[in-house]
Order: structure tokens, then C-alpha cells, then sequence
């Protein structure tokens, strides 16, 4: 695989366009989102307490966000940095929001347990 | 040669001037005066002040006296001239249709009336009756003033409006319409009592009998339009006129299958509404609704709309082979099997409607025989003296608290304040039993001998029927009156006695009021003025016969002078070339005296050598005093008016019940009505409750099933995939996740 993004950036470097940063390639940073993403989803589908599912939400948005700012670098082209301030805003009023639902099913159940919800059993 | 004096002649004729002037405009009111009188008693109920009075009566009595003198006004004016003449009077156009410009591509029906001198005569005992009738009630139904004395009165006029229609309308929509209206009035007025199960299963069965009857009226008017393309009776009987030339002409082959169809279809509806076999089993039941409407409606009036219909279309009929010997026999057998049950019954009101059942039957016999004239006077009289008998058991009914069982009745004329009543009774019966000299002799007579005299299928064995049938009448008729209104005084009261003694539970029977007893003085001697008719203008065979004669339902005769017959299509079948004349006194014969008839007695038709208008007299009589003879042996008290033959000393027995033994089971049958109704009951009306009841199945399981399984299918699988909604937030995040890693998988499987 590096060999290929190698072969990217010296097809980059004969356009005109500038030599990567660093010795980080795309692929590192990938790597990392993909195993901060897993890392979320495993998460939120092991532990039952609210706040921490939440949490884990949180870290698979910051892991879409670390793979859309590589790419963007790694185009060198803005659209995925401005789309990730979206995100990260839209992930802030969002968190305002589940954190507070979130209190207010614990003062209805004292518990922060997600299995004491099943309203919705069809 | 078929140029005739005869009267349908004047109506062929009338067919090449056009249509019959326009008569006077106020005629309409007859019609209209009724309705009128039905509004105002709807405002009486509405109004609480006039609610509580007895002013529906006096406005129905009033406005139906005018419409009675203005009949009367009529009647001078169609007879004014040499001949009755024909003159229409149109309200209103009604229906006016048309889809082109070819004959027979219009249909019209005018709000108009027909006025003959037959319109005249039934509308002149219509309205006459019906206030007397109205009169009658203002005292009889006094016990309901209030909502049901202004719903009676209301039902009442609307009946008389609705006959007015029937009798006097131009057309065969309108008296269609007039014939449902009274069918309508009839299941009202039937129904009055509608707290009363009795009642209203007695209004229902009316109805339903008469819808079977109205079918085949409906069906014949359709089948005239589509034949005639017109059902304007003006118009209409031009049309006929050439077949009943070619009926003259003996060439009954000339007249289409159509034709010859129509009157079956009227006929049925005419045995319908006046209750012929085998229609017949709704009017003894229809006795359930108040005296007065047993008279008027099922007695005098109504039931004798089958016998104006056929006479209204007397030329229909007569083109036909089949339908006026099927009406003869009908009326025959009708009247046979409904005097038998007659002869056996208890309830005196009961009797009287099997009598009118069984004189319905010999007015349709006398159509049948070709005397429209003989059935058309014997409406006329049956009319009064019917009335008249229903008005005294009536009276009864309401003075005994609703007793009408003759065991628990006798010699109720000679109570006090009941004297008018027994004799109005006896004059009636006398003419129900066809005693010598009065109404009903004269007029069932004609009907008799016409049996003798006309060729028909088995005529001669009708006419035979016929007069054991009168002796019959005149057994149960004076069963009635020697039981119940002579002997030995004795009353208990039937089940209304609360209803009459609101004080106390003590019965004491109460004698008839002015009201009642005028109405059957005059009825009285109305049915005995009604014999003197038939001396007026003795040529024509008195007066009814020249109202009959001057209208379409003149009897159509057949060649001039000696040869004068009256024709009917089995005329050849029958009787051959040489055979038949006479009919001498019919109207087309001016100049045939009896004499000339006398003179070929053997072409006459005869009875038993002899001429039968020359002896039917004698004979009839003999029947009718044996049959009363009869009663008075089995029946008549001891030592009445001299008469030594009765025996009965108490109102329970008589002589009768030692020969019911003897009888067997005959008197049981009699007693239960033949079983028609049980035979009918198990013929019909089981058959259709099974078929009904496999409908209903079918439709629950079959049609119901298959609308609920369509209903349930999206009911079913929303059950089966509702398990997969656990509500868990866990369950829904794995089942996210494996969508998702199973679409991974796809991908990367398809891109391999």
C-alpha cells in the first residue's frame, strides 16, 4: 500500500504540488480513524451506560473527522476541513442536547442504564 | 256488416272525431277536496287545541260531503245528453317524455281525469260512502281523539283521494298511482292498532299480498305502452278497436300474443287488491284495523278496484282467449271456497270479510260471464248492504267492548237503544242472503243467469256453483243475524272493557249514539232504494246498466238485431255458426225483443229447458230461502215471529253443533280455513325462510369472509415481523452494525 501512495505523491511532486509534510502518509491517519471508529462502535454496542454510549458516539464523529481533514490534506483541498467544522458544530449542539436527555432519563429511572428503556417493543 | 248501434261503436267513432271534449274544470276537486281534507287533519295534529277535539272528523265529513255533491253535479252533467258522454279534464301535465318524433316515441301521462258515466257511478258511491262512512267514525274512533283520531282521518281521506285517482284518472299510470295509495291507506289504516302484534302482521301480509298482485298491474301497463306506445285511456281504446273488429270478424288470429297478454297481467293485479284465489288470504286478516275501514276500504269500495279495473279495460279483456273465462272461474271458485269457510267461523266481523271475499267473487264471475253490467250493479249493491252489515257488527264491536264471538251474543236487537241497528242488520243480511225484491237479489241474479246464458269452458257448472254458493250466503249471513241479533238476550263484553269504563272494571254494554244509528238508517235505506235502480231504465237493464253501457266497459256484441251476440274470443271454440243468437236485451239489440229471444230458446243458452233470465229469479229465490230456512232451523230462536223451526234457548248452542259430529273433519277444515294459510305458510313462506337463511350464510361466511381476510392481511404481517421491535436501543445498534458489515461484505465481494 505504500508503495502505491508513493506512487501518488510522485505523480503529485511531477504536477507541480508541494512534497507531503511529513513522513505520515494518508494511510497512518486512516488507520487511526478507522481503529478510533471501531474502537466507538465496540463501544456503544458493549456498554449499557448512557453517558458512556454517548461518549462513544462522540469518538466515532471524531474519527469521521480525522479521516475527512487526511483527506483533505492529502487533496489538498478544503472541502473536508470546512465540512468537518460542520460536523464538529452540528457534534456540539448535539452533545447539549443528549446530555441533557440524558439527565432527564436518569431522574426518570435513577439509572443510566439503556436497558431500563424499552418503551418502543412493538 | 259491423256497422253497430252498440256502444263500442260510440267508441270507435269517438276515436275518428278525436279526443272526448274537455269537461268543467271544478270536476278536479272531487279528486282534490280529500287531500285537502288528509292536509288539515296534519295541522289538527300539530295544533294541541284543535288536536283535542273531534275536529278532524267534521273537516274529513265536510270537505268529502262537498266532494260527494260535486260528483253528484257531475254525473248530471255527463248524463245531461241523449247519450252518457265522455269528457276529460287535465289538472296538470304530468310526465311528458319523448325521444323522437315517431308515434309511440312519447310517453305521456297527465295529472287528467277520464269521466264516464262508469267514472261517475263508482265515484258516486265512493264519496257518498265514504262520508257516511266518515260520519260513522267521528263516534266510533271517539275513544282515540287525540294523535290517533287526527292520524285516522288523515289515512282515511287519503284513502279517498288515492281512489279518486284510481276511478277517475285518465290514464293507467294514475290509476296506478290511485291503486297503490289505497294499498298504502289500506296497510295504515290496517296497522292502526300498531301496539297490537295482530296488527301489524295483518298490515304487513296486506301489503305483501298486494305487491305480488301489483307486479303483474305494473308488468301489464308496461307491456300496454310497449304494445300501444300510449296508456292515455283516449288514446288506447282506438287502438283496440281494431282488434275487436277483427274479434267481430271471427278472426282471432289477426290479434298478436302481446295483446292477448296484457289483460293476464291486469288480472293478476286485480286479484290482488280485491282479493281473489289466490290472493285472497290478506283480506279476512285486514279486519284487524277499525270497523269503519273494514267497511269502507275492504268492503265497499277498495276491494272492488280489481272489478273496475277489468271493467275499465273491458276491451283488453275481451280480445283475449284465456283471461275472462280464467276471471269467470276464479271469481267462481273464489266465492265457493271462501262461503264454506264463512259457514264455520265465530268472530261475526270475520264472516262478514269471507262474505265480501265471496261477493268479490261473483263480481269477477260476472265479468267473466260478459255482464259487466250484472258485476258492476252488483258492486253497486254490495257496496251499500256490505257497509251496512260491517257498520252493525261494528256498532256492536264498539257497544260490547270488542265482543264479536256469536256464542257470547244474543238477541241484541231487542236491547234497549238497539233497535235501529237490528233492523239496518236485517236489511242487510236480507240482501247479502239474495231475499226476493231486494238489492242484492236483482243483482246477483243477473250475474246467475248470465252463467246459462253466455258460452264459455264449463259455464254452466259455474253458474250451478254459483247457486249453491248463494244458498250458502244465505245460511251464514241469518247463522249471524238469528245467533247474534234475535233470541235470547245475552252479552258478555269482550277484551276492551277496560278501555271503554275507565272508572270501574263493571261492564255495562253501551247503545250506539245518533251518529251511528243515522249512518245505518241511511245506509238501510239506501240498500233498499238500491233494488229500485234497477226499474229505471228497465231497457238497459236499469240504471247501473246504462252507466255501464255508456262507458268502455260496455259488453261488446257481435252482429245486429236477432243475431246480436256478445263476443269473447272462445266464441268459435264453442259455438258454431248456427248456434248462438240472443242477448236480445242487449243494448245493441234495441229492436230484438225478449219475445224474438224466447223464440229460439234452444240457440239461447238454457237452464234445464228453460230461459234462464226467465226463471234465474225463481230459482235463485228457492236457494236463498232454503238457505235461510237453514239458519233459522240450526240457528233461530224458539218461537221467533211465529216461526216455530228454532229451537235455541241460550246464545252458547244450537242445533248446529249436534251435526258437527256427523260433518268429520269437514267443520275443521272449514273452521281453520282450509289450511290456505298453513298451506301457503309451508309453500311459501318456509321455503323462502330456508332459502333466506342459506343467503344469509353465504353471504356471512363467502362474501364477509373474503372482505374480513382482506382486511387482515396487513394486520397479519405487521404481527409476524412485530417481534423485531424490541425496543432495546442495543438490539436496533446491532442490527445497524450488521447492516452495515453485511453491505461491507457485499461491496467488497462484488469489487473482488
Amino acid at each position: 500500500m505504500t508503495g502505491v501512495i508513493d506512487q501518488i505523491g510522485g505523480m503529485l511532486a511531477q504536477a507541480g504540488y508541494p512534497a507531503p509534510m511529513s513522513v505520515l502518509t494518508l494511510s497512518h491517519y486512516l488507520f487511526v480513524s478507522a481503529a478510533m471508529f471501531t474502537l466507538g462502535m465496540v463501544g456503544f454496542l458493549t456498554r449499557r451506560n448512557l453517558i458512556i454510549m454517548f461518549l462513544c458516539t462522540e469518538m466515532m464523529f471524531q474519527a469521521a473527522g480525522i479521516a475527512l481533514i487526511a483527506a483533505s490534506r492529502f487533496w489538498l483541498n478544503h472541502t473536508g476541513q470546512s465540512f468537518v467544522i460542520f460536523v464538529l458544530t452540528v457534534a456540539a449542539a448535539e452533545a447539549a442536547m443528549a446530555l441533557a436527555l440524558v439527565v432527564l432519563l436518569f431522574r426518570k429511572r435513577e439509572s443510566l442504564s439503556a436497558e431500563e428503556w424499552a418503551e418502543m417493543k412493538g | 256488416m259491423h256497422n253497430l248501434a252498440g256502444p263500442l261503436s260510440q267508441v270507435a267513432s269517438s276515436a275518428d272525431v278525436g279526443v272526448p271534449a274537455q269537461g268543467p274544470a271544478w270536476a278536479s276537486l272531487i279528486v282534490f277536496l280529500p287531500l285537502l281534507a288528509c292536509a288539515l287533519c296534519g295541522v289538527c295534529a300539530i295544533v294541541p287545541a284543535m288536536r283535542r277535539t273531534k275536529l278532524p272528523a267534521w273537516i274529513t265529513v265536510a270537505l268529502l260531503g262537498v266532494s260527494f255533491v260535486l260528483t253528484v253535479l257531475l254525473y248530471q252533467d255527463v248524463s245531461a245528453g241523449e247519450h252518457a258522454k265522455t269528457v276529460l279534464v287535465t289538472s296538470w301535465e304530468w310526465f311528458h317524455l319523448s325521444w323522437g318524433d315517431a308515434p309511440g316515441q312519447q310517453f305521456v301521462a297527465s295529472f287528467g281525469f277520464y269521466i264516464d258515466s262508469l267514472t261517475v257511478l263508482w265515484m258516486l258511491f265512493v264519496t257518498g260512502l265514504a262520508t257516511l262512512i266518515a260520519l260513522y267514525a267521528s263516534e266510533y274512533m271517539s275513544h282515540d281523539v287525540g294523535l290517533g283520531y287526527c292520524r285516522f282521518f288523515a289515512a282515511f281521506s287519503l284513502f279517498v283521494f288515492s281512489m279518486a285517482c284510481l276511478v277517475m284518472g285518465d290514464n293507467l299510470l294514475l290509476l296506478y298511482l290511485g291503486w297503490e295509495g289505497v294499498g298504502l291507506c289500506s296497510y295504515l289504516l290496517i296497522g292502526y292498532f300498531y301496539n297490537e302484534a295482530g296488527a301489524v302482521a295483518a298490515a304487513k301480509k296486506a301489503f305483501i299480498m298486494n305487491r305480488i298482485g301489483d307486479l303483474g298491474l305494473a308488468l301489464g301497463i308496461m307491456l300496454t305502452f310497449w304494445h300501444f306506445g300510449t296508456i292515455q285511456y283516449a288514446e288506447l281504446f282506438p287502438l283496440v278497436a281494431p282488434y275487436v273488429e277483427a274479434l267481430k270478424a271471427g278472426d282471432i288470429g289477426q290479434i298478436p300474443l302481446v295483446v292477448q297478454a296484457i289483460p293476464l297481467l291486469l288480472m293478476v293485479g286485480a286479484f290482488g287488491k280485491s282479493a281473489q284465489l289466490p290472493l285472497y288470504v290478506w283480506l279476512p286478516d285486514a279486519m284487524w284495523g277499525p270497523t269503519p275501514v273494514s267497511a269502507l276500504i275492504h268492503a265497499a269500495t277498495m276491494v272492488t278496484a280489481g272489478v273496475y279495473l277489468i271493467a275499465r279495460t273491458y276491451p283488453l279483456f275481451a280480445v283475449s282467449e284465456l283471461a275472462l273465462p280464467i276471471v269467470a272461474w276464479v271469481g267462481t271458485l273464489t266465492a265457493l271456497l271462501s262461503a264454506t269457510i264463512a259457514m264455520a267461523q265465530f268472530d261475526i266481523k270475520r264472516i262478514m270479510a269471507y262474505s265480501t271475499v265471496s261477493q268479490l267473487g261473483y263480481m269477477f264471475a260476472g265479468l267473466g260471464f260478459l255482464t259487466s253490467t250484472g258485476a258492476a250493479f252488483h258492486v253497486f249493491t254490495h257496496a251499500f248492504f256490505k257497509a251496512s252489515l260491517f257498520l252493525c257488527c261494528g256498532a256492536v264491536m264498539h257497544g260490547f267492548a270488542g265482543q264479536l264471538d256469536l256464542r257470547r251474543l244474543s238477541g241484541v236487537s231487542f236491547m234497549k237503544g238497539w233497535g235501529i241497528v237490528g233492523i239496518a242488520m236485517l236489511i242487510g243480511c236480507l240482501n247479502l242472503a239474495g231475499f226476493p225484491l231486494t238489492a242484492g237479489f236483482f243483482s246477483k241474479d243477473m250475474i246467475l243467469a248470465e252463467a246459462f246464458v253466455t258460452p264459455g269452458p264449463g259455464y254452466a257448472l259455474a253458474g250451478w256453483i254459483l247457486l249453491v254458493t248463494a244458498g250458502l250466503t244465505a245460511y251464514y249471513t241469518f247463522r249471524v243475524f238469528f245467533r247474534v241479533f234475535v233470541g235470547p238476550q245475552h252479552a258478555e263484553p269482550g277484551d276492551e272493557v277496560h278501555a271503554h269504563d275507565g272508572h270501574d272494571a263493571h261492564f255495562h254494554p253501551h247503545a250506539p249514539g245518533w251518529a251511528i244509528n243515522s249512518v245505518l238508517a241511511i245506509l238501510a235505506v239506501a240498500s233498499i232504494l238500491a233494488a229500485g235502480t234497477y226499474f229505471i231504465e228497465k231497457e238497459q237493464h236499469g240504471w247501473v246498466g246504462k252507466m255501464v253501457h255508456g262507458s268502455t266497459a260496455a259488453e261488446i256484441v257481435v252482429g245486429e238485431g236477432e243475431h246480436a251476440v256478445r263476443a269473447a274470443a272462445f266464441r268459435h271454440d264453442l259455438v258454431g255458426e248456427h248456434a248462438i243468437h240472443g242477448e236480445s236485451h242487449e243494448p245493441a239489440g234495441d229492436h230484438a225483443t225478449p219475445e224474438e229471444a224466447g223464440g229460439s230458446s234452444i240457440a239461447h243458452g238454457s237452464f234445464l229447458g228453460m230461459d234462464p233470465h226467465a226463471v234465474m229469479y225463481y230459482v235463485s229465490s228457492l236457494f236463498g230461502i232454503a238457505g235461510i230456512l237453514t239458519a233459522a232451523y240450526l240457528h233461530g230462536p224458539r218461537g221467533l215471529f211465529g216461526l216455530f223451526i228454532g229451537s235455541r234457548t241460550e246464545a252458547a248452542t244450537s242445533r248446529a253443533d249436534a251435526l258437527v259430529p256427523a260433518l268429520g273433519p269437514l267443520v275443521q277444515w272449514a273452521r281453520h280455513k282450509w289450511y290456505v294459510d298453513e298451506l301457503y305458510d309451508f309453500l311459501i313462506v318456509k321455503p323462502l325462510w330456508v332459502l333466506s337463511h342459506i343467503f344469509h350464510l353465504i353471504d356471512q361466511l363467502l362474501i364477509d369472509g373474503l372482505v374480513d381476510l382482506m382486511g387482515r392481511l396487513p394486520s397479519i404481517g405487521g404481527r409476524s415481523i412485530r417481534p423485531s421491535q424490541s425496543g432495546v436501543l442495543h438490539g436496533y445498534a446491532v442490527g445497524m452494525a450488521s447492516g452495515l458489515a453485511f453491505l461491507l461484505l457485499l461491496v467488497w465481494l462484488l469489487t473482488l
